[in-house]
């Protein structure tokens, strides 16, 4: 890995850090960090009161655990991939270069 | 960006659906010729899917003080251009309203136009416009993925405000009300993306420079959309 790739990683995990130190809580003492789906439907329900979702999520996971595990389970499955993949490149690189040697 | 289940009037959840239809359709062929023409990216399409499906999970705190997520797509997009991220887009999104209850079967369309169409259109047009005023790769990736991901997030916001204008202030006073909730919030999330997707393409590159040479290409001559 290159410095440059390094350095790019170290900021990016400090601008996921960062709000989670410089926000504050909300005074209100609702819970933060919702998420901004959440809150957009919040905001349907001021702008038109009367809107009903007029369909229903055909399952709902049953509890917020269940709901990590889930996304849990869809990141899993992604960096799977990508592990598997870089794995495979690397190795096949490694082993043209053992041929190209001899 | 999920727009929630049955969150879109009938008729706009229907209408949504019909414009992102033909989309997915050409994504598909679009997938299918660059699979026969180079059968050994076969395994780089599976990684763009990978890198949209891991991002579009991660649900990362923002500076105003609520959560979203990543889309993933610019990445892809350069790589095989804008339609060929339809189709995987969609099955991101199925996903996520099947086994999440995350966005919804009634508003796919609409959350696939704004994260599966819209995004990668607009990654592929800065990554153009970064090849024609000769910015570094590096740059022009960031900015791709950067810009890709909030246009997918003021996207939506319009697409809400279409769907629930104000009372007072009508469509463009609803929708700086949702762009205040999703695209403010996406500006650091969709820089965290830009980086992400830097670190990833440069790893691609060194495992197989052959995609350097191509994106590269695609990007000087405009090709990546064909």
């Amino acid at each position: 890995m290159k410095r440059q790739d390094i350095i790019l990683l170290v900021i990016a995990a400090v601008l996921v850090a960062l709000p989670m130190v410089l926000v504050k809580a909300p005074a209100d003492g609702t819970q933060g960090f919702q998420g901004a789906d959440s809150q957009a439907q919040v905001l349907v329900g001021k702008i038109a009161p009367d809107f009903k979702p007029w369909f229903k999520p055909l399952w709902t996971p049953p509890s917020v655990e269940i709901q990590s595990l889930l996304f849990a389970l869809q990141a899993g499955i992604g960096c799977g991939f990508l592990g598997y993949y870089a794995g495979l490149r690397v190795g096949r690189n490694r082993s043209r270069e053992e041929h190209s040697d001899t | 960006m999920h727009i929630a289940e049955g969150f879109l009037p009938a008729e706009q959840a229907i209408g949504w659906t019909v414009v992102s239809v033909p989309f997915v359709g050409m994504g598909l062929r679009s997938i299918k010729c660059k699979i026969a023409e180079h059968p050994e990216r076969r395994m780089l399409l599976g990684v763009a899917a990978a890198f949209t499906f891991v991002l579009s999970s991660l649900k990362l705190p923002s500076i105003t003080g609520s959560c979203s997520h990543p889309t993933g797509t610019g990445l892809g997009a350069v790589m095989f251009g804008p339609l060929a991220m339809a189709p995987i887009g969609v099955a991101v999104l199925f996903f996520q309203a099947i086994l999440l209850a995350h966005g919804g079967i009634t508003t796919l369309g609409a959350n696939t136009f704004s994260m599966a169409i819209v995004g990668p259109f607009v990654a592929v047009g800065v990554w153009r416009l970064s090849g024609a005023m000769k910015l570094p790769m590096s740059y022009g990736v960031f900015f791709a993925a950067m810009l890709g991901d909030l246009a997918t997030y003021v996207t939506t916001s319009f697409q809400l405000a279409l769907a629930f204008p104000d009372p007072a202030s009508g469509v463009l006073g609803s929708a700086s009300k949702f762009l205040l909730v999703f695209a403010v919030t996406q500006i650091p999330l969709a820089v965290t993306e830009g980086l992400l997707t830097v670190v990833v393409l440069n790893a691609l590159t060194r495992f197989d420079p052959a995609i350097l040479a191509d994106v590269g290409l695609a990007r000087l001559a405009g090709r990546a959309e064909s």
